[in-house]
């Protein structure tokens, strides 16, 4: 990939990155803070993305109905997400009004208000936003299984928290955790598009740069230890579908293991991309869909990994036919398991999980909102050499080592499995 | 800085043929990306479904992919998957759309699974069953979710009697009453190239591959490709109609809430897509999103649609409420919908949301698949080969005046449909 950019740390601390595309007249900006659901405690969980949702509740500046129009106004989209490791905001614009975007994540790093009565507001759509997840058999079910893989690290709970503590948190605990890690030492500025980066860089540097610098947030260090025994739960709820997710351990995005995972994990379950706007490619000639639907047992059959600080999940995830058990869907996948830690998967194998990515890079780079994405995504877990190397690494990968991350990762002893079973819950209808 | 026309399709840059055979072909060329996107319609959609065999048309679009006479389904899936190529169809009401992307070099292979999977499909038992199999687990995950079921029940009441009221996948015993012989004969009475289009974005020269095109389904003939069935006018409701679903263990209810709405040919339909904007789209879902969830914190979602197309359209309000709240939701909502018919809408309402149509465009356009699908909207509508150039006129022609008099045409909260469905 043709990758010239620019990286920068102000003398705040505030790390920028830039890059220039001049293939539409658009401009893509992103500020990622490093704080996730992993920064937060029992009785706080939750929070992070709370406060991402008080983001957008405006400042003296910025008023709350002023914000969003403001950006509307002038042809922008803007968003953020709170995931495991990071919190993002980000606002793609024409060109010539992206200055918006900048005064206004400038002004919402330090000049939030919190105002009591709009976080009240807020608890109620935060509860609401909760409640439509727990419509979802598998939102119960990847709950209780996250929370089953994780005993002492805080990737233990779901992002969106807790319901117990999105009752009890306070304004006061918002407020603090909006101070304590919104600070430009802990975020990461990024934009590509359409600007020339002298600029860019000296607006950025007049807009942030007096922002002062917090000490440096401590991040939860509560490594979780070896799994040493597989575990097995069930979820029941309405409905008439059973599903099943598996989940085994995944190493930290730094690790050399996570290539060849990732290589196993096309082989398997079909290619996956690094790309939040793009979408990805089916999967129907991965070795589960052969194994699991054609042979219908399942009507679907799906995993993801996904680049993490530290050692995240690898989950399995399928939907079995009213007919086949959940037992026999395991059976067919512990088969196909033992196949690749067994056999050497063949180099075309490989081959082809590289030109896959290839082409769904492509895909990612015709958005400047993905492109803008990319730029900062890996600094929050690595840096963006990481983002530059991905293919080469994904290039790298042997048979040989495909196999032998099949035998360290995926053992029965190092898996959470848990089944949704469905009870009856037919109601009256006209 | 980029030249903003540079970025909008037009008439000097869009190549446009109409092959012998009848199949229209939209080329742009752009080689800011080496990918490309091959997608377009064909007659073939849910119209042509009837009660008892319902879900047919879908049906049938979807066995396109699972075998032809020259590749089998892991030949079709191997030759893309393999080089990290995607390509499918799906049947919509009027028509049955296709859409696929890949690196350039391989648009060939992309055009082969369309003729192919056009032309020549096998629909071999094994796969009949296995998709039936999926379709049913897909209706009974349905069945659990309190959003398809709002629009169904919403569907069902704004669109009584018309075709508009039955979902394109059918039901349990419509999907186990198709037989391989309606597939088969549906395929071959419906399947046809008049009024197909075609539409190639990306790396790659337009005449080049127009030739592509034509060399693939030039030769297609169907002298008995059925004609569209004829689509009738639907009347507003008499008076509010309200029904619930329920739907037993779930934490959130689902809310659709409306009326019909506009054409997309109609000549108010910008007026309405410019107050369906203000009125539940704009900033965080505009006046529907501030009352709703920033005001009153009732929902997570709030927003308003204005679903425009060949036939009579649908302008809603959609909310996913607790269900303690369902009432005073609807109350409220009807309360906006009240005071926007009243009042309309303010001049700086309506200056910030052209601004906002205008401004977007760039975004809408920036990528293959955006192009694509506008070029795909020009032809469909027939909205001239510079629409994209011209639109930004016809958004600053629209007047508070025109969305007024739009707003009290459609929307009569006497005659709201509501749909809801939870626990």
């Amino acid at each position: 990939m043709t990758e010239e950019i620019t990286k920068k740390t102000l003398k705040n601390g505030l790390t920028v990155l830039l890059k220039e595309i001049h293939t539409a007249p658009l401009i893509s900006s992103w500020v990622w803070y490093r704080v996730g659901s992993r920064d937060e405690v029992p009785g706080k969980t939750g929070i992070s993305h709370w406060v991402e949702h008080m983001q957008f509740k405006g400042t003296p500046e910025f008023p709350a109905n002023i914000l969003d129009k403001a950006i509307s106004r002038e042809g922008g989209v803007w968003n953020a997400f709170t995931y495991l490791d990071w919190t993002t905001y980000y606002e793609t614009m024409p060109a010539d009004k992206i200055d918006l975007a900048l005064r206004l994540e400038a002004d919402r790093m330090v000049n939030s208000g919190f105002d009591p009565e709009e976080v009240a507001s807020e608890r109620t759509v935060i509860i609401s936003e909760r409640e439509g997840s727990e419509n979802e058999p598998m939102f119960k079910l990847g709950e209780a299984v996250q929370a089953a893989s994780f005993r002492i690290h805080p990737y233990h709970h779901r992002v969106i928290g807790d319901m117990a503590d999105l009752h009890s948190m306070t304004r006061d605990d918002l407020y603090e955790h909006y101070q304590t890690y919104y600070t430009p030492n802990n975020a990461v500025m990024a934009v590509a598009g359409d600007f020339e980066t002298e600029k860019m860089l000296g607006r950025i540097e007049e807009l942030f740069g007096q922002i002062p610098a917090g000490p440096t947030p401590k991040r939860i260090e509560r490594p979780e230890p070896e799994a040493s025994g597989g575990l097995s739960l069930t979820v029941e709820g309405e409905g008439e579908t059973t599903f099943l997710q598996v989940a085994y351990r995944f190493p930290s995005a730094t690790d050399p293991d996570f290539f060849p995972l990732t290589v196993l994990d096309s082989l398997l379950s079909g290619a996956s991309s690094l790309n939040m706007f793009g979408g990805g490619i089916s999967n129907k000639t991965s070795r589960l869909y052969r194994a699991l639907v054609e042979k219908e047992i399942t009507v679907n059959a799906g995993a993801g990994a996904q680049a993490t600080i530290d050692p995240y999940l690898y989950s399995f995830t399928m939907i079995t036919r009213p007919e086949r058990t959940p037992d026999e869907a395991l059976a067919a996948l512990d088969a196909e398991i033992e196949r690749v830690q067994n056999e050497l998967v063949s180099t075309d194998e490989v081959a082809r999980a590289v030109k896959q990515a290839r082409a769904l890079f492509a895909y990612g780079s015709e958005s400047i909102t993905n492109q803008g994405f990319w730029l900062g995504y890996a600094e929050m877990f690595a840096d963006y050499d990481w983002f530059l190397t991905y293919l080469d690494k994904l290039a790298a990968v042997t048979p040989a080592d495909v196999q032998r991350v099949a035998q360290k990762y995926l053992r029965p002893q190092a898996r959470v499995i848990g089944t949704y079973l469905p009870v009856n819950g037919e109601m009256e209808n006209d | 800085m980029t030249k903003l026309n540079s970025a909008f399709p037009g008439a000097d840059d869009i190549t446009r043929v109409v092959l012998k055979n009848g199949i229209t072909v939209l080329c742009r060329t752009n080689f800011n990306s080496p990918s490309v996107v091959l997608s377009g319609y064909l007659s073939g959609g849910t119209l042509f479904d009837t009660k008892e065999k319902l879900g047919l048309a879908d049906f049938t679009a979807s066995c396109l992919m699972r075998g032809n006479e020259k590749r089998d389904f892991q030949n079709i899936y191997d030759a893309l998957e393999s080089v990290g190529a995607g390509f499918g169809f799906n049947a919509r009401t009027h028509s049955v759309g296709f859409g696929g992307r890949s690196l350039a070099e391989d648009l060939p292979l992309l055009l082969e699974m369309l003729s192919d999977g056009l032309r020549q499909p096998t629909f071999a038992d094994e796969h009949v069953e296995r998709l039936r199999a999926q379709y049913l687990v897909g209706l009974a995950l349905r069945a659990q979710d309190t959003g398809d079921m709002a629009e169904m029940v919403f569907d069902e009441i704004l669109y009584a009697g018309h075709p508009y009221s039955l979902p394109d996948d059918g039901f349990p015993e419509t999907i186990e009453a198709i037989t391989c012989d309606d597939l088969i004969a549906f395929h071959r009475e419906k399947y046809g190239p008049r009024d197909m289009v075609v539409s190639v974005v990306g790396a790659i020269d337009a005449d080049a591959a127009v030739a592509q095109v034509e060399q693939m389904l030039g030769d297609w003939e169907n002298p008995a490709q059925a004609v569209k069935p004829d689509l009738a006018d639907m009347l507003p409701l008499d008076e509010r109609t309200q029904r619930h679903h329920a739907i037993a263990g779930k934490s959130q209810a689902d809310l659709m809430l409306g009326f019909l709405g506009p054409k997309r040919l109609d000549p108010d339909f910008m007026a309405a897509s410019l107050g369906n904007s203000i009125l539940g789209r704009f900033g965080l879902m505009g006046r529907i999103g501030d009352a709703v969830r920033e005001k009153a914190g009732l929902a997570y979602y709030a927003y308003s649609s204005l679903s425009a197309g060949i036939g009579p359209g649908a302008w809603y309000i959609g909310a996913g409420v607790n269900p303690a709240n369902l009432e005073k939701a609807i109350d409220l909502i009807l309360k906006e919908l009240e005071n926007f018919i009243e009042s309309g809408v303010t001049e700086e309402e309506l200056l910030d949301n052209q601004t906002n149509y205008i401004g977007r465009l760039p975004l809408s356009l920036e990528s293959n698949q955006g192009v694509a699908g506008a070029l795909l909207n020009i032809e469909r509508y027939d909205l001239g080969l510079d629409y994209y150039r011209n639109y930004p006129d016809l958004v600053r022609a629209v007047t508070r005046d025109d969305i007024l008099a739009v707003a009290r045409k459609y929307i009569e909260p006497a005659r709201v449909a509501i749909a809801t469905a939870g626990p």
